[in-house]
């Protein structure tokens, strides 16, 4: 993506999105800019269309109303391959070919791209060392043969492969024990920095959201209910933003509690 | 004979059914792995197609194999009677299992794997290929085992079209009583092949499954091995039915072979033998189709697959031209002979000199012990019998209801209906006190049954005679002139003598048949 153009990475402009077995719109009137080297979050519950929103963009779903613009041009107007293959994706779980080894999951778009093959390993070897694991280990291993933290680690290198402007990201860490999603957040968080990335990440924890996000977009019902700095959101006083916060006031509470008991 | 005896013997013939067997297995399985797992990915993507697809090869299934044949003798190009056919059902059988697990296979693929795959921005044929049919392939091969056992079953069967395999041992064991040298024979290697095919397409399974798929056992030279394998038998497969397809039209086109049909009992391939070996002697090529099962031979001599088949004209009259049993001979043979010409422009021989009708049987103890010469005498005691009849029995209209409803029969419980050959054996071991068997049957006497008297002259004539095509006659003159000479000439006690040899003496027909000719002077 150039960038020469003013236009924003991605723009929701009006978007609504129902399907006909339900009676109310998943997502209603989205409207909605991620800019160039932005991380932006979603955050909402389970439910709220954060998911919904993020297939909008490359495509899996299209808007039954409204456009989502991608590099200025709506999503429909692009060819859709081409358009997901300048999109990395990243689902919980990591969605990895489970028959295919880890060297074959990272390089599986790199290959669709018709790269030749030396190339293709060198890049596989050099994106398995920026999520931090050892490719001469783990290059051969099939994804069952891998803890869950180090699939996701494949899931993030696979999404960097072909090198994509833009990275979708859908609760990538959700299944992971507190620890290592910290350090893989923390990770996540200075990879994208140090490469530039723009990127879209859905959570439905508030911790995360504020670790990672240059922007937080709190969704509630299919409706962008606030978007705001983390600073700004902190402070803010819009009723689903203030309700999230007081879980974390709550959290806070009961972990100063237990180390003022010990 | 011990069966140990019997497979030295018997050990080349067998390898040739074994082989024949096994090529029906392989190369309908293979047509059916081509024609199925396309489909069943067709029916993935379209699925408004996938109900009504499924649901006729399920219906498919439930046809019984003896009636599916029946229905495929008349068809054009894919019918007839020989390997071909049986082929075709085979397929037909073998589709449901590979169409299915197909279609469960792919769509059992995680969505996230597939949505992650589209996400990639993998076009459909990349997901099929790279994705789907590798994460689907041991449901799919799971589908084509199960294809393959079927087909190993249901080949058995095949022989009743005259498709050969183990079904021809399997049969004979059947017809033949007691000797179950034939039935092992034939059962046993038919038995080991659906194991064998079991447990090495098991073994495959298991080598496309994600729990094979590790650093370590990873061993892709061995995977394009087995590849190689799968491909070479697909390529195999077509050739054959190719090559199969090819040799069966040279021969239909050869105008100097003759392809004689008979039905799958004893009497009925001594009688195609006779016509055999006498058109061989006189330099004509024959190519025999015996052992055709149910009404099939008529099938295949309307359908132009045979030349000729010997016939009863009591079958001929009510099972084939469905009239009223009558008990004149003259007046059945004239009209048979008349409505073949009109119906299926086939010439009726001139009658060979023996009846094999109906022969109610008990066994020769019970006569004995209450005099009982004819069906009228053994009316009253009816009540207290338990009877076994064969199928045809059974359902001809001079069968069952009007053989019961002349004589006023009550039998003690509704008649089994059961295996001709079967009966035999059902009432000499006391499971059954009344049968109606063949008036030629060899072995009454061996096994001391005793046949009364058709004291009310019910049954109709069953004089036996050659069905031939009359553009077989035309094309081969020497056909008529032949069974002209074989008018007349062998009497009631001559065939049973025959079938003796044959069901008793355990000799092969081609021997027994050879002997006969000479004694003859034919």
């Amino acid at each position: 993506m150039t960038g020469v153009d003013n236009n924003p990475l991605v723009e929701f402009r009006d978007v609504s999105y129902s399907v006909p077995s339900l009676p109310s719109p998943i997502i209603s009137d989205l409207d909605l800019k991620v800019e160039q080297g932005e991380i932006l979050v979603l955050l909402g519950e389970s439910g709220c269309g954060k998911t919904t929103t993020l297939k909008l963009v490359n495509r899996l779903l299209t808007p039954t109303t409204g456009q989502v613009l991608v590099e200025g041009k709506s999503t429909t107007e692009w060819d859709p391959i081409r358009l997901r293959r300048r999109i990395g994706y990243v689902i919980q779980d990591a969605g990895l070919f489970p028959h295919f080894t880890v060297e074959r999951n990272v390089g599986l778009v790199p290959s669709l791209e018709g790269w030749e093959r030396a190339r293709v390993k060198e890049r596989v070897i050099e994106l398995l060392s920026l999520v931090g694991l050892d490719a001469d280990k783990f290059d051969q291993r099939f994804p069952r043969e891998l803890s869950g933290g180090q699939r996701q680690r494949v899931g993030v290198a696979r999404a960097l492969a072909a090198d994509p402007p833009l990275l979708l990201l859908d609760e990538p860490f959700g299944a992971l024990d507190p620890l290592r999603r910290a350090s893989l957040q923390r990770e996540f968080g200075e990879l994208t920095r140090r490469l530039h990335k723009s990127a879209i990440f859905v959570t439905h924890d508030l911790r995360e959201a504020l670790r990672l996000g240059t922007r937080i977009a709190l969704m509630h019902a299919g409706r962008l209910a606030l978007v705001e700095t983390p600073e700004n959101f902190l402070n803010s006083n819009e009723e689903h933003a203030r309700a999230y916060l007081e879980t974390l006031q709550l959290r806070d509470d009961e972990e100063g509690f237990t180390e003022g008991d010990r | 004979m011990s069966f140990w005896t019997f497979l030295q013997q018997n050990w080349s013939e067998m390898l040739t059914l074994v082989r024949q067997h096994l090529n029906l297995v392989l190369i309908s399985t293979s047509i059916a792995v081509v024609i199925g797992i396309p489909t069943g990915i067709l029916l993935t993507r379209k699925q408004a197609l996938r109900n009504p697809v499924l649901g006729i090869a399920n219906v498919m299934q439930t046809i019984p194999s003896l009636a599916l044949f029946g229905f495929l003798i008349p068809l054009p190009f894919i019918g007839g009677i020989g390997a071909r056919t049986a082929i075709v059902a085979l397929v037909l059988y073998a589709l449901l299992p590979i169409i299915r697990n197909t279609v469960t296979g792919i769509v059992g693929v995680d969505r996230n794997v597939r949505e992650a795959a589209v996400a990639m921005g993998m076009t459909d044929q990349q997901i099929l290929w790279q994705v789907e049919l590798p994460l689907a392939m041991s449901v799919i091969l799971t589908g084509v085992r199960v294809a393959m056992v079927i087909c190993v079953g249901v080949a058995t069967i095949a022989s009743a079209v005259g498709a050969g395999g183990l079904g021809v041992y399997i049969f004979r064991g059947l017809r033949d009583v007691g000797n179950t040298n034939l039935l092992l024979a034939g059962a046993l290697p038919a038995a080991l092949m659906a194991l064998a095919a079991d447990f090495s397409l098991g073994l495959l399974e298991q080598r496309f499954s994600l729990e094979a798929k590790t650093e370590k056992k990873r061993a892709p030279i061995l995977n394009k091995v087995v590849l190689a394998v799968i491909a070479l038998v697909l390529v195999g497969g077509t050739y054959g039915t190719w090559r199969s397809a090819r040799s069966r039209t040279q021969l239909l086109a050869g105008a100097g072979r003759v392809v004689v049909g008979s039905k799958d009992f004893t009497e009925s391939v001594l009688l195609a033998e006779i016509v055999a070996q006498m058109l061989e002697v006189r330099g004509v090529i024959v190519e025999r189709q015996f052992e055709l099962g149910g009404n099939l031979p008529h099938d295949a001599l309307v359908a132009g697959r045979i030349d000729l088949y010997p016939e009863y004209t009591g079958t001929a009259h009510t099972a084939i031209l469905h009239h009223p049993p009558i008990t004149d001979p003259r007046a059945v043979y004239e009209q048979v002979k008349r409505e073949y010409a009109e119906k299926f422009n086939v010439e009726v021989s001139p009658p060979l000199g023996f009846e094999n009708t109906f022969a109610i049987l008990v066994r020769g103890t019970e006569a004995r012990r209450l005099n009982l010469k004819t069906i009228s005498e053994a009316a009253p005691h009816a009540r207290g019998y338990r009877a076994g009849f064969g199928q045809d029995f059974m359902s001809r209209a001079d069968g069952y209801a009007g053989f019961s409803k002349a004589y006023g029969l009550k039998f003690a419980e509704q008649p089994r209906e059961m295996d001709l050959s079967l009966t035999y054996i059902a009432l000499a071991s006391n499971k059954v006190d009344l049968i109606a068997g063949n008036s030629t049957e060899g072995r009454i006497a061996a096994m001391d049954l005793v046949q009364l008297e058709d004291d009310r002259r019910y049954f109709p004539p069953y004089e036996a005679v050659y069905m031939v095509r009359k553009d077989s006659l035309a094309r081969m003159p020497i056909l008529g002139k032949m069974l002209a000479k074989l008018a007349n000439a062998i009497t009631t006690e001559e065939m049973r003598q025959l079938n003796y040899e044959v069901d008793a003496n355990k000799r092969g027909p081609a021997e027994v048949v050879r002997e006969w000719i000479k004694r003859k002077g034919f």
